[in-house]
């Protein structure tokens, strides 16, 4: 099943989900070493290369996402008002997060009319300074809104985590797989 | 104004001699430059400047070692042509501009070694650091510019050890010092 419906998610929006968390727990990591690597150190050059690399499709998937999203049904999520309403607001703040975090590490890289180079196979065309001492606040933006997605997205784990072990509901379940689940209560 | 200048003239043309006079760095028409350089791996130079800062100094050419000069920096204005790079220059690794905004230099000394020549010792603080160091200066030239004003123009290099200023981060063997170039045009106050 290719798209998403009232009780679960297409095959399509759990590829992109699983796809996107191994990419950003990823990027974190490679985001928090190579910060910190010595000028000599043969990384020094090559990790923000592909941390920019990475970011760049990952900000291309993630708008293929969205359109997606907002293109079709989205499961009506399980547990109580409150939970449900908690639930949207992480989701929400989560889209936020990211998409500042591709906005911020966009504007360092070109904060010098430089563009971002993708693995060497195209080019992402920069819109040059746009404020004063961009690379610095934009720096700032991305280190503090990195850790804060980081937060979030675990919580966001064991918030799926509680709901399969403690309510038993499908909400993980449905994540995991896109066959036919009956609903468990 | 005119009064005094001319008061003033009348004194210079009488004496033969001019006096030390104040001067004002023109940066506001940025007729001056706070250049630095450095090794790259040992193979080039790597250079970049300081976007603002100010300076004032006095000056007389009859006695040249009586001169005084301060020079104020904005770290954060740093540039090398590369925002990555200048972020990381800025940052805690380097230069900490959050924690030292301001570098300074201001001489306690000024020998002349004749031929427009000088020798400024002076402090310089960076990363909240304090030691002397020897600017090695050169007059370029002076006289009135078109404008009404009147104009005396200095370049001078130094060279010191990022260690002896706190600056650890390793960045190779050729690259411990770094070369300031300043060139400074003082317009008279």
């Amino acid at each position: 099943m290719l798209k998403n419906s009232f009780r679960q998610y297409g095959w399509l929006s759990i590829a992109i989900h699983w796809l996107s968390a191994a990419v950003v727990i990823g990027m974190f990591a490679a985001g928090w070493w190579m910060v910190e690597l010595s000028y000599y150190s043969p990384w020094y050059k090559d990790a923000p290369h592909y941390h920019k690399s990475v970011g760049i499709l990952l900000m291309c998937l993630t708008v293929v996402r969205i359109i997606w999203k907002v293109s079709q049904e989205t499961p009506k999520p399980l547990g109580k008002a409150w939970e449900i309403l908690a639930a949207r607001a992480t989701h929400a703040l989560l889209y936020i997060l990211i998409i500042t975090l591709f906005v911020s590490g966009y504007l360092i890289s070109t904060a010098d009319n430089r563009g971002i180079d993708v693995f060497n196979w195209f080019s992402v065309a920069p819109v040059g300074k746009l404020f004063t001492n961009q690379e610095d606040l934009s720096g700032i933006v991305h280190e503090y809104f990195a850790y804060t997605l980081i937060a979030l997205a675990s919580l966001h784990g064991l918030a799926a985590l509680k709901h399969h072990f403690i309510n038993n509901d499908n909400t993980l379940v449905r994540m995991l797989t896109f066959k036919k689940h009956k609903e468990k209560k | 104004m005119r009064k005094s200048l001319l008061a003033f003239s009348l004194l210079a043309l009488l004496t033969g001699k001019a006096f030390a006079a104040d001067y004002v760095v023109d940066t506001a028409g940025a007729h001056a430059s706070i250049n630095f350089k450095i090794q790259h791996l040992g193979y080039s130079w790597l250079t970049g400047r300081f976007n603002t800062f100010d300076g004032k100094f006095s000056y007389d050419p009859a006695k040249p070692e009586a001169s005084t000069i301060s020079v104020n920096i904005n770290t954060d204005s740093l540039d090398s042509n590369h925002a990555e790079r200048d972020k990381h220059l800025r940052g805690e690794e380097f230069l900490y501009v959050k924690k030292y905004p301001i570098a300074k230099f201001v001489s306690t000394k000024v020998e002349s070694l004749g031929a427009e020549r000088l020798k400024i010792f002076g402090d310089l603080s960076l990363h909240g650091i304090t030691k002397p160091v020897i600017i090695m200066a050169e007059k370029i030239g002076e006289g009135k510019d078109p404008w009404g004003g009147y104009r005396v123009g200095f370049s001078g290099t130094t060279r010191i050890a990022m260690a002896d200023y706190g600056i650890m981060t390793n960045l190779g063997p050729s690259s411990t010092h770094v070369e300031l170039m300043l060139n400074l045009e003082g317009v008279k106050q």
